[in-house]
């Protein structure tokens, strides 16, 4: 990334989650300890039942009070998801005044228009050619929520559309980053949206053991670091920061969640789905967020960790930890908002930024649920039953995804 | 049975109402997709397939380009309706 000193600062964050339907609403429900998880009613799945998980963390799609059936016609639900979350992040910032061609928009997805996709496929199938809609192509396309937002916003400054499965929405916010750094843009907004909870995803995700089977107790299925744990729950979300260069927040007299200070990003070659056990590429963006932050470990006083819920990934992210904080981790406060929101897959890493900005902002950090009996292998600090008080300091997001992607991001108290 | 002039142009308000967001006592008889109503190639496919799908008619490609009006596309169907 090319690096200037050009500061960079969060002046608005717009979610639509499991666990809310705006990204202060999903931060209150964290802070009470809130499960997205539950049992799939949607009719669908009676056409499945030999479907081992029957669980996952949903996201209703957006009302027709904030996205009119036109709109919504015309986006997978992907799409209207980051369109709304996009919206919301805007107007939290309070609708900067900014030359269209000097605001960018980066907004990432894991998975893209599946939904899209195999509905078309079904047109296709049953009815023939000529039924299968024009707009299936620009709403099945894994950048089509970057130039949705783009087009929503009038943002001409660059749309881009990170694709690296579960890391995305970090990458997201490393590449809007840039975008100011390098003097491209004024103003981006940056995240990602996932809407890809589905029969075959479901089937997909379980045939690499994956996901959690505890489909008797949903709320308690996502149970990172906890010795019981059993595999990520899958969910569809999406989260949208607005990013802006410190100059341009400060001309305008906005108010400011947090500083982002730097970010890494490293790649493990080592499997394509299995993170490298000993955390080695993730240690590495760690180090390298702290590095262009140019802070040092005894700086950092909470971090958001990946941590799925999975056996050996939430080891592997322990090992990274460690390796890149050394003993300065005893004194970081860790928390893992997927036990409450599940795995929003390429949403991930933007709506836990999201969680780490709000985390400085108020001094707190959100608890960990369903750690009963932590595994003895995490020695970490994690928060549980109750928010955290926190002191000003550095807070990290990390995400890694399948391919071996590693980000991690470092945000910093407003001063 | 076939249905009324006047009840096509509702049906054909509505689909161009859900594909446009534009009002349907905007989609008038004698107004242009294209330069009234400023409806582009993607979206005027996208109401036909789906007015071929209500109305139960054919509209094949080669006739879709002669329907400039609401008049056009309302007749069209009558006749189709034989």
């Amino acid at each position: 990334m090319t690096t200037t000193s050009q500061r960079v600062v969060v002046t608005g964050v717009g979610a639509l989650t499991p666990i809310g339907a705006t990204a202060h609403e999903t931060w209150e429900a964290a802070l009470k300890g809130t499960s997205g998880a539950a049992t799939i009613t949607e009719p669908w799945m009676a056409d499945h039942g030999d479907l081992p998980v029957r669980f996952a963390a949903r996201t209703p799609p957006p009302g027709i009070d904030v996205l009119p059936k036109h709109e919504a016609k015309r986006l997978d639900p992907s799409g209207q998801l980051a369109v709304v979350a996009a919206r919301q992040a805007w107007a939290d910032a309070g609708a900067p005044d900014v030359d269209p061609v000097r605001l960018g928009a980066v907004v990432a997805t894991g998975i893209g228009g599946l939904w899209t996709t195999l509905d078309a496929w079904e047109v296709l199938r049953t009815r023939g050619a000529r039924r299968v809609l024009p707009m299936t192509v620009p709403m099945l396309m894994p950048n089509s929520s970057a130039g949705a937002v783009s087009l929503a916003l009038g943002a001409r400054a660059g749309a881009h559309a990170p694709v690296s499965a579960c890391a995305s929405g970090a990458e997201a916010v490393t590449l809007a980053l840039g975008m100011i750094r390098s003097g491209r843009a004024d103003v981006v907004v940056a995240g990602g949206t996932e809407a890809c909870v589905h029969p075959l995803t479901l089937a997909t995700f379980s045939a690499m053991k994956a996901l959690s089977t505890r489909n008797d107790a949903p709320e308690r299925a996502s149970r990172p670091y906890d010795v019981t744990r059993d595999g990520f729950v899958m969910g569809d979300g999406a989260g949208l920061l607005v990013l802006e260069s410190a100059e341009h927040a400060r001309a305008r007299g906005a108010r400011v969640y947090a500083e982002v200070l730097g970010a890494g990003m490293s790649a493990d070659a080592y499997d394509i789905a299995a993170p490298e056990p000993e955390g080695a590429g993730a240690s590495r963006a760690i180090a390298e967020a702290l590095a262009v932050a140019g802070a040092t470990p005894s700086d950092v006083v909470h971090v958001n960790a990946h941590a799925t819920s999975t056996p050996v990934g939430d080891l592997a992210e322990v090992r990274a930890l460690r390796g890149a904080l050394g003993g300065a981790l005893d004194d970081v406060a860790v928390s893992a908002t997927k036990s409450m929101t599940g795995h929003l897959l390429g949403a991930a890493g933007a709506v836990e930024s999201i969680f780490t900005v709000l985390a400085l902002h108020h001094r707190a950090a959100p608890p960990t649920i369903n750690v009963d009996d932590l595994d003895p292998a995490v020695d970490l600090d994690v928060v549980r039953g109750a928010p955290r008080p926190l002191g000003d300091g550095v807070a990290v997001n990390n995400s890694f995804g399948f391919g071996g992607h590693n980000v991690a991001v470092a945000f910093g108290t407003a001063s | 049975m076939a249905l009324s002039e006047q009840e096509i142009l509702a049906g054909v308000a509505e689909l161009v109402n859900e594909e446009t967001g534009l009002p349907v006592e905007s989609v008038e008889l004698d107004k242009s997709f294209t330069d009234d109503l400023d409806i582009d190639s993607l979206s005027m496919t996208s109401i036909v397939v789906q007015a071929e799908d209500r109305f139960s008619v054919t509209i094949p490609d080669e006739d879709t380009k002669n329907l400039k009006t609401v008049r056009d596309v309302v007749n069209y169907i009558q006749q189709a309706q034989g």
